[in-house]
């Protein structure tokens, strides 16, 4: 380790380079990636720490290079890692659905940018679709942590290789251009592996130590076999989502109505919240930090006793559409949704949590 | 008495799903015939590519991953990068590797990467039913250019060890055929070198071998190793293209 990170020490760091140095921590031995705002120093921070450990760097000819080397690397057993924002990540897709397939571990971070197309390098939260709904072709799921601090990204990179290794599944963090450039204190935890992580022995390539040869394929062509494949993967979700779902509650106890947010999004909802409460109003929050697993049963259970919930995220209604299928018609499901670099403010939270409360039986505020 | 032919213990006893006169399972064979006699049988890893020859793990006695199309090369980097000691071997078509994949090509070859190449040029789109490939020639027919190759819409077959010849990190490049017993000799020998190459982590070493698919040319076996001498070979041209050890 470089004598220059002060482990266990608070420091002030970036978003991008805490992921870095996470992942350098967490034992990653290899790190792939192409430039793409606003991810950049992260790829920078890698090409240096990884040389100075003795490991992998490699700037890649282009993000299907890089997802596709992960494939490789992770399939004889070793830690890998890439990172890129939406316009690259589309093109990972195709990757991440061979690894999902083929039942490998890899870790990749999504500092997500404005959309579609090229967009524009502004924070978005507008990939919460491709990421929690698997992102490429077929039926696979992505574990998805929604950091909201710098402290987080650090701690749940460490994390996240510890649970793709658990689950031998790919995990990512889907954060958005502000976590990634901000700087914030944050103390540089010592990596500490999630206890009885799975040994990779019998199922690496290249390991002499398994006499008879070894297959890792995402190629099944008789039906029973590749359905019986999917019904593992779905089997392994569904503990996935019984043991990982993370979340966060505030002052939900009396609330009227609850703000359920992510990242970025569930700081600016939270100082609303606190305004809104010196203003009168009954406000919790709810910040799903696994946006999959998502928290549908602790937010269904939170809809049996709060009339209205008002989402507010970076993109126009996809993290609402999860909200709404937790929480059937329990309660009423309110958006604030901003995209393309539009940051709600915080007067604009505590506006529409006033039109919400306002809002007729029969009336739905979205946007307005 | 002496037993002078024996199937390689790189190989499985395994029933053949190639077509007659398909020159995959000589490519196959040559490729176990190396691991054997290298003794790499417990560090290899072969890569099936997409194309025919998907399925090579039903015929190779050792590790092999499936990659996605055209994406071998980028595959084999992440695997002997983070494993120098397995001896990778990416196995590839003309469409993998030099139409979909021709970015993790060239960049894998311009790195320098240490694994071996072995490049199955057969002018055509064997898996999908015979589609025309960047090496199709001009004027051969496809289900895509049913008049034949015409370079005014399709462009011009692409010689991928040309192609590749001036990259800084490529150790060996050659071009070898199945079409007779001496070619093939020779195809072992380029493929032995490229072998030797990668293990002694020269780097990047490619042999392509021009090979028939009778069923996608609509010949039988005996036309399409006529087709192939005279037509293929006339613009694929055979030998060895480069090796950094050779003395100049
Ligand atoms: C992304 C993607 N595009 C297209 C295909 C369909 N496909 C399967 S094999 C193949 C062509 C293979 O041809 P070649 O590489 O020349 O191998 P051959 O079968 O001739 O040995 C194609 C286009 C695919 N599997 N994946
Ligand atoms: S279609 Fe062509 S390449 Fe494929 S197995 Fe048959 S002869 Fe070989
Ligand atoms: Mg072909």
């Amino acid at each position: 380790m470089s004598e220059k990170i002060p482990i266990g020490e608070k420091v002030l760091m970036k978003g991008n380079e805490a992921m870095g140095e996470a992942a350098v921590q967490a034992g990653c031995m290899a790190y792939y990636g192409y430039p793409i705002t606003p991810q950049n120093e992260l790829t920078a921070y890698m090409s240096r720490r990884m040389l100075e450990e003795g490991r992998i760097f490699i700037q890649t000819e282009s993000e299907i290079g890089a997802i596709n080397m992960c494939y490789g690397t992770a399939a004889v057993g070793e830690r890998c890692m890439t990172s890129s924002s939406s316009p690259g990540m589309s093109l990972k897709q195709e990757g991440i659905s061979y690894i999902a397939s083929a039942s490998l571990p890899v870790f990749f971070v999504n500092v997500n940018r404005g959309g579609p197309g090229l967009g524009n390098i502004a924070p978005a939260q507008s990939d919460y679709f491709q990421s929690t709904r698997g992102g490429g072709h077929g039926d696979y799921r992505v574990i998805v942590f929604g950091p909201t601090n710098v402290q987080e990204l650090y701690d749940f990179t460490m994390l996240g290789f510890d649970v793709a290794d658990k689950y031998r599944m790919p995990t990512m963090i889907l954060a958005d251009g502000i976590l990634g450039q901000m700087m914030e204190p944050l103390v540089l935890h010592e990596y500490k592996p999630l206890p009885d992580l799975p040994s990779k022995a019998d199922w690496r390539l290249g390991d002499p130590a398994t006499k008879d040869p070894l297959l890792v394929t995402s190629l099944v062509l008789d039906v029973p076999g590749m359905e019986q494949r999917n019904l593992d993967l779905f089997h392994k979700y569904e503990e996935i989502t019984k043991n990982e779902t993370r979340y966060e509650e505030v002052d939900t106890d009396d609330a009227d109505i609850v703000l359920v947010a992510y990242g970025t999004c569930a700081r600016i909802a939270r100082s609303a919240m606190e305004q809104a409460r010196e203003e009168g109003m009954k406000v919790g929050l709810f910040r799903p930090i696994t946006l999959w697993p998502f928290p549908s049963d602790p937010l269904s259970k939170l809809a049996d006793r709060v009339e209205h919930m008002l989402v507010v995220e970076l993109s126009l209604g996809q993290m609402w559409e999860d909200v709404r299928l937790a929480t059937g018609l329990k309660t009423k499901v309110h958006l604030h949704g901003r995209t393309a670099g539009g940051i709600p403010g915080q007067a604009d939270i505590v506006e529409h949590l006033q039109k919400a409360l306002d809002s007729k039986s029969d009336e739905i505020v979205r946007n307005f | 008495m002496e037993k002078v032919f024996a199937m390689p213990e790189a190989m499985k006893d395994a029933k053949t799903l190639y077509c007659p006169g398909c020159g995959h399972g000589v490519a196959h064979r040559i490729v176990a015939e190396l691991v054997d006699e290298f003794g790499l049988r417990e560090k290899a890893i072969g890569i099936a590519p997409v194309g025919c020859s998907v399925f090579a793990d039903l015929y190779w006695n050792f590790d092999v991953i499936s990659a996605a199309h055209g994406r071998a090369a980028a595959v084999a980097t992440g695997m002997s990068r983070a494993k120098p000691d397995c001896f990778v071997i990416s196995y590839q078509g003309d469409g993998d590797l030099a139409a979909i994949g021709t970015a993790e090509t060239v960049h894998a070859a311009n790195r320098g990467e240490n694994f071996v190449t072995v490049f199955i040029n057969n002018a055509i789109y064997g898996m999908t039913g015979g589609q025309m490939a960047p090496t199709t020639l001009v004027g051969q027919p496809s289900t895509t250019c049913q008049l034949g190759r015409d370079p005014s819409i399709a462009g011009y077959p692409i010689r991928v060890c040309e192609l590749l010849q001036t990259l800084g990190g490529v150790a060996y490049l050659a071009r070898g055929s199945v079409d007779s017993p001496k070619n093939v000799m020779a195809t072992k020998k380029y493929l032995r070198k490229a072998f030797q190459l990668v293990l002694d982590k020269k780097g990047y070493s490619l042999v392509e071998i021009v090979s028939p698919c009778p069923t996608n040319w609509g010949m039988n076996p005996p036309e399409a190793m006529k087709w192939l001498k005279d037509k293929m070979l006339d613009h694929y041209e055979l030998g060895v293209f480069k090796d950094i050890t050779a003395e100049s």
